[in-house]
């Protein structure tokens, strides 16, 4: 079997369970034949309390993944189940009502991700008004006040009154993250919500993510391209190229024995002001537009280990450790002894990871 | 020491608008040497991007230099009239902007678009111009065939290199660059970093580079100056600015970085956030945020002190010398 | 991946002006006032609202009354002078103010309402819907707008109603194709995406979420248009296509022409009407640049000045 027992949760059952996830765009007019793969056949799971860092550059599939999670357009293929539920086959408003009510999504933008007309209790109220019929008016107001203090705008009463120009630029994303809670959710979908803010302030908003999960007891899909922070916050990483996951398992492990060339090769490439030398390679970092590509490795071009398999066969998900996966066809799993060996050629900087 | 390439002396820059003025860059002194990188780091509002524009000439209203001299091989830039700066301008220093796709034109092929800046700085033979515009292409890596490709249909890292590859065009002694990495993603980035660095050894001309994102430079820069609301906070040697960071405000910034490698360890960033520039705070500037404030530092301007081979603007080293400006 | 508007906490550095969509009426007030060609325009059409309402405060006399002389010039009984009939010119343009400021402002309301309502679900609902409408709303735009308003008012009855729907027929088309662009950046815009996350309807957010963030545009649409109507009402009437027994500046051209005035050498009869049309014109004109101004601080001139020394 491709995929570890243990990636689902203690008690078995996955919040959110993906199978086969697929999404194609039509390029060109309607009778074109040229399809973008933007994202193919992905399994992922997220359990509960859990954050689970979605990695990838640009056209890698990860923001159409959000997309795809957030109901914002159907897969072309695949199924996402929530709670065992199918999502795309909810119809009535009431359950797709219920669905986003459980599912919200945090903008990367925080400049164009709140209405400029209107203070930024707008969308929070809203929430509370589509998805917690119950409360009456003062009870909203209190709940607002509740999850503005929750992400740390205080005083809740003042910030709940403030346009959106006259809040910074970290400010407003604590806000998308109070809409996200007003509605008691249980899986933030949460697409690059620090990559537009100042370094000295992504710390604050990583924190609170950790605490959300802690305190809340929400799960959260964290997308990111900075695979550094993704470490800070993620309980595990999937990592994406080119539409399809390459590796994915728990944080510490891929970071520490990377299985994927690709994934290797995104590792060095980070730049870490604490290490002595960078280390060198000649990819000049291209990431393919995976437009009716056939099969194989969609990896192979860039691939210092290529082999003739490679061109051929598309490389599945296969066990490479304990819940650690990598679509990789030269790969080597770790022997059951624990003896870790990797396929590692690039002169990758030395490796202290050990988990504090 | 040979004298500097580029010295700017107490430079100030303000937006004039109806309702305040603004001053974004408050009398920053720095130097570049010949061959030199230097990096300048800083965030959102601290007026790097500005400091840049000004240095380069290329400030438009209400955004204005309001004293100081950019002395750029002798000549004060600040006094040079449009005319005058033509001859200056690509030809001795060069300029590559944030994003390519704001600077380049969509209609126009890459090959038009140099031919059109040779031809717009003069003094450049008909037959320099038909070839030229290859090599500096074939410099940053890229085919020749890309002379006719229009913007779009490269890729972002591809139109980045064209970009250095223009600013190339008259082998300037200066190269000033817009955070040039930051549309990138890490691994074009570092190809990119690595390629600016083969280049300007290749060539000896030096990069005053402007980043956000510290561990961009950290490799590659001789020095690094950190600005944070309009002042130099510090400058001196890139190791001695990552090893041994004197400002409270560089400590909290290096350590706002989440690491890929080495012990996880928990992150502060720096609470607060960065003063409005049209009524900064009393004494320091960073004080409501510095984590190592003391009683003087609300109501005393620090002056920017000389600790060994590094400058620093905190009052924790004032029983430093001051540095003298340049 | 994100491009790299990175961000701060600090408020944006631009110094809060009172935009239209947050400011109070107060701070709308100051905005006009501190803006010369707000307070130059909005005094015009104000002055011409007044003059609309209250006529008889300024003109006494009856417009039609054929009593005086004929084809006199200026005097201080006559400030305009008299048409051939007798008529006082003055009056005639107080009085005629109403109605062609009332057909002005219809037009441009309904046609303002009508590109708004076809331009945004074009934008907004796209596809099928999208290119329908925008194939309409192209075919309106192609047709030459004079020739078209001729043959329509020559086909059906003469009077005022017939005006105002032909007028509105032929000029609601190139706002629909702005508001249509203005509505397809917005698409863009997060902040839509996250309505429809929410579970927002689409009804909604073409109504809560779009449309008001539109309004400055919405206005600036109204008074560019108006420009545009006041002129060719005139024009129409003019043409002798209007109701000639109602009396509007475009009706008064229309009897000057017919009277010969410029060849009796009757100048202001002929003259004051049309100015008239150029200042309800201009007026529209100079509140619609200040309004693009107020709302777009890069287009404000710029004035270089010394900076002033702080403390």
């Amino acid at each position: 079997m491709s995929r570890s027992a243990t990636t689902v949760g203690e008690d078995g059952a996955a919040l959110l369970r993906t199978v086969g996830l697929t999404r194609h765009f039509r390029l060109g007019g309607l009778l074109s034949r040229r399809m973008l793969h933007a994202v193919d056949d992905l399994d992922l799971v997220i359990n509960e309390r859990e954050i689970v860092a979605l990695v990838g550059e640009s056209g890698s599939g990860k923001t159409t993944v959000a997309r795809l999670l957030a109901m914002i357009y159907p897969p072309t293929r695949g199924e996402i189940y929530y709670h065992e539920r199918s999502v795309h086959s909810l119809r009535s408003r009431k359950d797709v009502l219920w669905y986003r009510g459980e599912v919200p999504m945090v903008f990367q933008d925080p400049y164009s991700a709140m209405n400029p007309v209107f203070r930024v209790a707008h969308g929070v109220m809203r929430n509370l008004k589509l998805h917690r019929p119950e409360l009456d008016r003062a009870q909203r107001r209190e709940e607002a006040e509740r999850v503005f203090d929750i992400v740390g705008l205080n005083p809740a009463g003042d910030m709940l009154r403030k346009f959106p120009y006259e809040m910074s630029g970290g400010q407003r994303q604590r806000v998308g993250f109070a809409q996200a809670l007003a509605v008691r959710p249980k899986l933030i979908l949460a697409d690059e919500p620090v990559s537009m803010l100042d370094v000295s302030i992504r710390a604050g908003i990583l924190n609170m993510m950790a605490s959300l999960r802690a305190d809340e007891g929400a799960s959260i899909l964290y997308i990111t391209h900075d695979i550094a922070s993704a470490r800070y916050v993620a309980d595990r990483i999937i990592v994406m190229y080119a539409g399809h996951a390459v590796e994915q398992g728990p944080t510490e492990v891929v970071l520490s024995r990377p299985k994927h060339p690709y994934t290797q090769l995104l590792l060095s490439a980070v730049p870490d002001p604490r290490e002595k030398a960078v280390p060198v390679s000649a990819d000049s970092g291209e990431p393919p537009r995976v437009i009716s590509p056939g099969e194989g490795c969609r990896f192979r071009q860039r691939c210092p280990y290529a082999i003739d398999k490679c061109a051929t066969i598309t490389p599945a998900l296969r066990p490479m450790g304990p819940a650690h996966d990598a679509a990789c066809h030269v790969a080597v799993a770790d022997p059951v002894d624990g003896d870790g060996q990797s396929v590692d050629g690039i002169a990758v900087a030395a490796r202290d990871s050990h988990v504090e | 020491m040979p004298e500097p390439l580029l010295e700017v002396e107490d430079l100030s820059v303000s937006y004039l608008t109806d309702s305040a003025d603004i001053r974004a860059v408050d009398k920053v002194n720095l130097s570049v040497h010949a061959g030199e990188f230097l990096g300048i780091v800083g965030e959102s509002g601290c007026g790097k991007s500005t400091l840049l524009f000004a240095i380069a000439q290329l400030l438009s209203p209400p955004a204005e230099i309001t004293s100081g001299r950019v002395v750029f091989r002798g000549q004060d830039l600040v006094q040079l009239s449009d005319s005058e700066l033509r001859h200056v301008r690509w030809r001795d220093y060069s300029v590559v902007m944030q994003s390519a796709m704001n600077a380049l034109n969509p209609m126009k092929s890459i090959g038009a678009q140099f031919k059109d800046t040779m031809r717009a700085h003069e003094q450049a033979s008909a037959d320099a111009i038909r070839s030229r515009p290859a090599e500096v292409l074939r410099l940053v890596g890229i085919d020749e065939a890309h002379l006719d490709s229009s913007p779009h249909q490269l890729s972002g890292g591809m139109r980045q290199r064209a970009m250095i590859a223009m600013a190339l065009l008259f082998t300037p002694q200066l190269v000033i660059m817009d955070e040039p990495t930051s549309a990138l993603d890490v691994v074009a980035q570092r190809s990119l970093m690595t390629q600016i660095k083969e280049l300007q050894q290749q060539f000896g001309f030096a990069v005053m580079f402007v980043t956000h994102d510290m561990s961009v430079i950290a490799h590659y820069s001789d020095r690094v100056m950190v600005m944070y609301a309009g002042q130099v906070a510090e400058i001196g040697e890139t190791s001695s600015i990552f090893e041994r960071p004197l400002h409270p405000y560089s400590k909290g910034l290096l350590d706002a970085f989440p690491s890929v490698r080495g012990p996880r360890r928990p992150l502060t960033g720096i609470p607060g956030s960065p003063p409005d520039l049209g009524r900064p705070p009393s004494g320091c500037r960073f004080h409501p945020r510095c984590s190592e404030v003391m009683a003087q530092c609300v109501t005393t301007e620090p002056d920017l002190y000389l600790v060994e081979a590094t400058q620093v603007r905190c009052l924790l080293y004032a029983a430093h010398r001051e540095a003298a400006s340049a | 991946m994100s491009t790299a508007a990175i961000t701060s906490e600090a408020a944006p550095l631009e110094p809060v002006i009172a935009t239209r969509q947050q400011g109070s009426l107060g701070r709308f007030m100051q905005a006009i006032l501190r803006n010369r060609k707000a307070t130059a325009g909005s005094l015009i059409l104000l002055l011409i609202v007044f003059v609309a309402a209250f006529p008889g405060v300024i003109a006494r006399d009856d417009p039609q009354a054929a009593i005086y002389g004929q084809d006199l010039g200026p005097s201080w009984q006559h400030l305009l002078g008299t048409t051939q009939l007798g008529q006082d010119v003055f009056s005639q343009v107080i009085w005629g103010t109403r109605l062609t400021l009332i057909v002005t402002v219809v037009v441009s309301a309904i046609a303002t309402v009508i590109s708004m309502v076809i331009g945004v679900t074009a934008a907004y609902v796209g596809g099928l819907t999208d290119r329908s409408l925008s194939l309409l709303t192209d075919i309106f735009l192609i047709i030459p707008t004079l020739p078209l308003l001729i043959v329509l008012a020559s086909y059906l009855p003469p009077g005022t109603v017939t005006m105002i729907v032909v007028l509105t027929l032929t000029s609601w088309a190139f706002q629909a194709r702005q508001l249509r662009s203005q509505g397809l950046s917005l698409r863009a815009r997060d902040f839509l995406a996250a309505a429809r996350v929410r579970g927002e309807r689409t009804s909604y957010i073409i109504l809560v979420e779009i449309i008001p963030t539109m309004t400055s545009l919405i206005v600036a649409s109204f008074l560019g248009l108006s420009v545009f109507v006041v002129g060719f009402a005139a024009g129409l009437q003019f043409l002798g296509l209007g109701n000639s027994t109602e009396l509007t500046w475009g009706t008064m051209l229309y009897y000057a022409q017919q009277g010969g005035a410029l060849e009796a050498g009757n100048a202001w009869w002929a003259l004051a009407p049309g100015a008239a049309v150029a200042f309800l014109g201009a007026g529209f004109a100079l509140v619609n640049y200040a309004f693009d101004e107020i709302g777009n601080p890069a287009l404000r001139p710029v004035r270089k000045r010394r900076a002033r020394t702080t403390a």
